[in-house]
């Protein structure tokens, strides 16, 4: 613990802290560009420059100093201010200027610190430096004019998302920050270096001058597009979400979110349901919200009820639901809508238990049929800061580029049950050995229970550590399986008994061919999959347009806030099931979301404490021995769910990105 | 009573400055007249029985190399062998260490690697063995400059004479010791010439200045302790153990020991690439070697003595100055790499130094904000002085961005740039100030 004086102030700093941090210990803001708590040191934007004694009788780059014994550090004298002005001045005087029609301004890091830190006016009399715009793919808009070269754009894609696609070419006041050949960065995290961007360089292609920051409502809510739970911040205008962005959280999504998560909201205000429609002679014919009650409560379904959950959903939706239907007196509920009939007798065995911050100091780690980068880019890049710290990575199933090295030994399930000798003896040395079990073991029979055998051999349990993890895509997962939307044998079984009245939840992705004797209900938020196949639809909210509890992939219980109303008559899905229970004689027992949310809790008491919930740990006898080969269960990772198939940000992703379609623009 | 008739310790003998004897030269074939191969260079007494230099053993070397005072010839004047003692004696995690030398030589004006190269490029292998044995490394680097392709060819032969004789490779001279000389060709980049630059440009990135902390010798080149050194450094350390550090102490003032090549280049009678004392005054040395200033030494008007990025010196200072680190830091500029740039009343001496700025304008590396965007700047300012059309109140604003650019970078490019423009200011302001008071009067240019 080094001890340092700071503007006179003696305090402790941590070993290893840079004097930027002691200096931010000591309360004092010290002014950056190019240093990121993330990302690692560039030193380049000479910002930072404080005064420390003993060295050299010229001003230090704080960022990339080391603290060390009795330095004397000064923040706020003469030199340092001098040389910040002198910074700023420089970083001016070749910066367009162009605020006013900059999507930056307001939240721009350079207009906060010139303000507070420079100069008043301008000494620069010559010509200023023009660059042209480069190409960065659908998500990210340059203006490289505005570019002040902090390089945190280069130093993101090169670590963070591992594809070293984006550099600086050039040398001098001629270097320029452009993608390799100009051609897309084909990173699901590109949309995060807008956010880091400090200027108005880098900013979001949906978002152009769609608002100015001080507009906006800020909302804290959580993302669905995957099982990881990103923390995001919606931010509105009016009915409209106009962007998604992370919030800090260290345990789930760092700072990061991918583009998917990010860039779904134009899909909130297309497609959408608005109103209740009523499938008459084969027709899907609007409807008032009593025709549609009264249409579902003349189906004479005697007991027959079951309940399909869809991948968005939050749990007070589908305890509303599955209350709905114990009380018309049925049993089935079903959230795996694409058929996976896994064993759910142990929570445990299908959760992801090494919670994610934990993942980045795993040493061996076995991928089992999973593209994590499709499937969780948040766990991806934290198995990326593993291997950075040298865990050594095996995979078996499908080959994916997922931005690091994988040892790959085939794509055949049957490897399961004999490992080569080399990855039992890399496990056998590992003190914290992780697997991770994607979708395409779920999927696969006998290959659950394969890898769950595996956890004695490979020896994934020690002492304050549970390496075995199983990888969920869908955000109502884990939250479902809590609330009992499992029925052993999977939808399958659902479709045999064929149930009279069916609600579908939001369930875009269920084959509905197979309920064709039901008496349909769709309850969701946009006309996607689900609302062709339903007799009746009933319009309800998105994630951005109601409260909601979800619960991540590893278990991880956290509260999303109600952001924009439901447009047009659609109304929050709890408060139509409510109603529509009254209609059907068997009203369910609460008045408000209050209420609801506290039955829920009395339900399933887990759901009631933000943070992981506590599943233990027991492993079910399953049956295993399976073969053939494994295969990730996403196509495309743009167009997963109902809200982004309606997204044109994501169709265009989807096309450029994945489907390579080269894009004409318009000449300018 | 003390007794008054002791002894009084002589007073030292005055240094030695020049001019230097031929048995005393270190590159005796700098000029060309013989044949570079090896077995000419052997004639001419390198090679010979290096295996004893190394059997001194590498803690007695570095001894030697300190007890010689030779300082770094590439610029900075660091103490070379203190340098080669900050390379870790053994490798505690199976690193291997490596010597990297630069002859990334582009400094406007500098022109001593080339000669060495070009002429006696012996010399300079069979020191990267001796250094390299010293400081423990397993290879050693010569980053040449892309320019230089003939010296390249050169160097890469020369290596290759001296791969297929066994005095480097495995069991180099007979020693035991296995090391291998890689010769690298840069693309020609200016920066690539910083020691960290160069380190990045060998391991195939962009060239740029690393941040230090971590020095090289901590973590250089592929994150091995590393040292760079200059070509005349390396190129004269076989001599120096061969004759002895108090024959090297034998010239030169204190603290600015031993012989080096001055490169005098510009507007005197015979420019040339010499070997000599160090301290010579800058009049013997024109006077001997140069024949003399174009037009008598009444016809001079400034010096820029050590390469392009230390600050000019007016005549009327630099003409009896001793030509040495401290010496010349005593007249507010620095010996750098002695190449000693004259420049008669002839000269356009506002438009030389803007065409230096366009240079460091030209050689940024871009990575840091100051050197960046001042470099451009300066230069600008430069060419609007060089007409005149410029405010009065500009040469103040131009020497304040000179300070807001030096000191505030991570290399000393920006340095670099901002010295000659302030040596300028101070010393030739009355010359600004008459072209801007003048302006719109025609200003002669030379035919290019």
């Amino acid at each position: 613990m080094p001890k340092v004086k700071v503007d006179g102030v003696e305090l402790d700093v941590p070993a290893g802290a840079t004097v930027l941090q002691a200096c931010e210990l000591a309360g004092k803001e010290i002014p950056r560009f190019c240093y990121h708590e993330r990302l690692s040191i560039a030193g380049n934007c000479r910002m930072c420059l404080v005064e420390v004694k003993p060295g050299p009788p010229k001003p230090q780059a704080s960022c990339a100093l080391p603290a060390a014994e009795g330095q004397e550090i000064r923040t706020d004298s003469e030199m340092v201010k001098k040389a910040r002005e002198g910074v700023m001045e420089f970083l001016l005087i070749n910066h367009p200027l162009d605020c006013p029609i900059c999507d930056q301004g307001g939240e721009c890091d350079l207009q906060d610190q010139s303000v507070a830190y420079g100069r008043g006016a301008s000494r620069y009399d010559e010509n200023k430096r023009a660059v042209t715009e480069k190409n960065m793919g659908p998500i990210v808009k340059t203006v490289m004019t505005r570019c002040i070269q902090c390089t945190r754009c280069v130093r993101f894609a090169e670590e963070v998302a591992g594809v070293p696609e984006i550099g600086a070419i050039y040398r001098g006041e001629n270097m320029q920050i452009t993608t390799y050949l100009e051609h897309a960065a084909k990173s699901e995290l590109s949309g995060n270096v807008v956010d880091l961007c400090p200027v108005g360089a880098l900013t979001a292609k949906p978002y152009a001058f769609e608002a100015r920051p001080w507009e906006l409502k800020k909302t804290h809510a959580i993302d669905v597009m995957d099982a990881v739970g990103t923390n995001i911040r919606l931010d509105s205008r009016g009915r409209q979400v106009l962007r998604a962005v992370p919030r800090i959280n260290d345990d789930v999504n760092e700072e990061w979110a991918s583009d998917k998560t990010r860039h779904n909201v134009d899909g909130l205000v297309r497609k959408r349901l608005d109103k209740p429609y009523v499938r008459r002679d084969g027709k899907l014919v609007p409807a008032t919200w009593a025709e549609a009650f009264a249409a579902i409560a003349a189906v004479q379904h005697g007991g027959s009820v079951a309940a399909i959950a869809g991948d968005l959903l939050d749990c007070e939706t589908m305890f509303a639901g599955k209350a709905l239907v114990e009380k018309l007196g049925g049993t089935m509920l079903e959230g795996r809508q694409t058929g996976l009939a896994y064993d759910v007798s142990s929570l445990s065995s299908v959760v992801f238990n090494t919670p994610l911050a934990d993942l980045e100091t795993a040493d061996v780690i076995l991928l089992v049929g999973t593209n994590l980068r499709w499937e969780a880019p948040l766990v991806n890049t934290r198995l990326r800061k593993a291997i950075k710290k040298g865990a050594k990575v095996f995979g078996i199933g499908p080959e994916f580029d997922l931005t690091y090295k994988v040892e790959w030994l085939g794509n055949d399930a049957s490897l399961l049950g004999k490992l080569p000798d080399a990855v039992i003896e890399a496990f056998g040395k590992a003190a914290r050995p992780a697997m991770i079990v994607g979708g395409g073991v779920l999927a696969k029979d006998g290959a659950h229970g394969d890898t769950l055998a595996l956890v004695e051999t490979l020896g994934l349990i020690k002492d304050g550590w549970n390496g075995y993890n199983v990888l969920h895509f869908a955000a109502a997962r884990m939250g479902g399986l809590m609330l009992g939307y499992a029925t052993a044998g999977g939808i399958k079984a659902v479709a045999a008994v064929k149930p009279k009245l069916l609600f579908a939840l939001g369930a875009d992705e269920v084959d509905y061919a197979a309920f064709s004797d039901s008496f349909k209900v769709y309850v969701g938020h946009h006309g996607d999959k689900g609302a062709h196949a339903a007799d009746v639809i009933l319009p309800g909210a998105s994630y951005a347009e109601k409260a909601g509890t979800y619960v991540n992939l590893e278990g991880r219980v956290q509260r999303g806030e109600k952001a924009v109303f439901a447009p047009g008559d659609a109304r929050e899905d709890w408060s139509i099931l409510r109603a529509l229970s009254e209609v059907m004689g068997a009203t369910l027992p609460f008045d408000n979301f209050e209420q609801l949310r506290a039955e829920m809790i009395k339900a399933v008491p887990a759901l009631g404490v933000e943070g992981l919930a506590d599943y233990g740990w027991s492993i079910p006898s399953l049956p295993t021995g399976a073969t053939g080969e494994l295969a990730s269960p996403i196509k495309d990772f743009y167009l997963t769910n109902a809200v982004c198939r309606a997204s044109p940000t994501m169709q265009q992703c989807s096309a450029e990105l994945v489907h390579g379609v080269e894009f004409a623009e318009a000449a300018e | 009573m003390a007794d008054e008739t002791a002894p009084v310790a002589p007073p030292p003998p005055p240094p030695f400055v020049g001019p230097l004897e031929d048995r005393d030269r270190i590159f005796t074939n700098v000029h060309g007249f013989q044949d570079w191969g090896i077995d000419a260079a052997i004639m001419r007494g390198d090679w010979d029985n290096t295996r004893a230099l190394l059997a001194l053993g590498q803690d007695a070397i570095i001894d030697i190399m300190k007890a010689s005072n030779l300082r770094g010839r590439g610029g900075a004047g660091f103490p070379t062998g203190m340098k080669w003692s900050f390379m870790p004696k053994e490798s505690k995690d199976g690193r291997p260490s490596f010597l990297v030398i630069n002859a990334d030589e582009s400094e406007p004006g500098s022109c001593k690697d080339r000669e060495i190269i070009r002429h006696d490029p012996h010399k300079l292998i069979e020191g990267a063995l001796v250094a390299g044995f010293a400081m423990r490394a397993r290879a050693a680097y010569i980053y040449i400059r892309g320019e230089f392709i003939y010296e390249a060819k050169v160097l890469f032969a020369a290596v290759e004479q001296a791969y297929a004789k066994g005095f480097i490779g495995k069991n180099a001279c007979g020693s035991g010791y296995d090391f291998d000389v890689f010769v690298h060709r840069g693309a020609g980049a200016y920066i690539c010439g910083e020691e960290t630059a160069q380190i990045e440009s060998l391991e195939g990135k962009k060239g740029q200045p690393r941040l230090k902390p971590p020095f090289p010798a901590g973590a250089g080149l592929y994150g091995c302790p590393t040292t760079v050194n200059n070509v005349e450094s390396i190129a004269v350390s076989p001599t120096i153990l061969r004759r002895g550090a108090a024959w090297f102490n034998r010239f030169g003032r204190e603290g600015n020991r031993g012989t080096k090549l001055f490169q005098i280049s510009g507007h005197v009678n015979k420019p040339c690439v010499v070997e000599e004392s160090m301290s010579i005054p800058f009049r013997e040395l024109i006077d001997r070697h140069c024949g003399g200033i174009r037009g008598g030494w009444d016809n001079l008007l400034a010096v820029i003595p050590g390469g392009s990025s230390v600050p000019l010196v007016p005549a009327r200072e630099i003409m009896d100055a001793p030509m040495d680190f401290d010496g010349l830091k005593a007249l507010g500029s620095g010996l750098g790499t002695a190449a000693v740039i004259v420049m008669d009343k002839s000269t356009d001496i506002v438009r030389a130094i803007s065409r230096l700025s366009y240079f460091y304008k030209h050689e940024s590396c871009g990575q840091c904000t100051p050197c960046r965007e001042g470099t451009g700047w300066m230069w600008r300012v430069m060419e609007r002085l060089r007409t005149g059309d410029a405010d009065l109140s500009e040469i103040d604003m131009l020497h304040q961005v000179t300070k807001q650019v030096e000191g505030h970078t991570i290399c000393a490019l920006g340095d670099a740039a901002a010295w000659p423009i302030q040596g300028l200011i101070k010393h030739f302001r009355p010359e600004i100030e008459r072209r801007i008071n003048e302006r719109g009067a025609p200003v002669m240019e030379a035919a290019e």
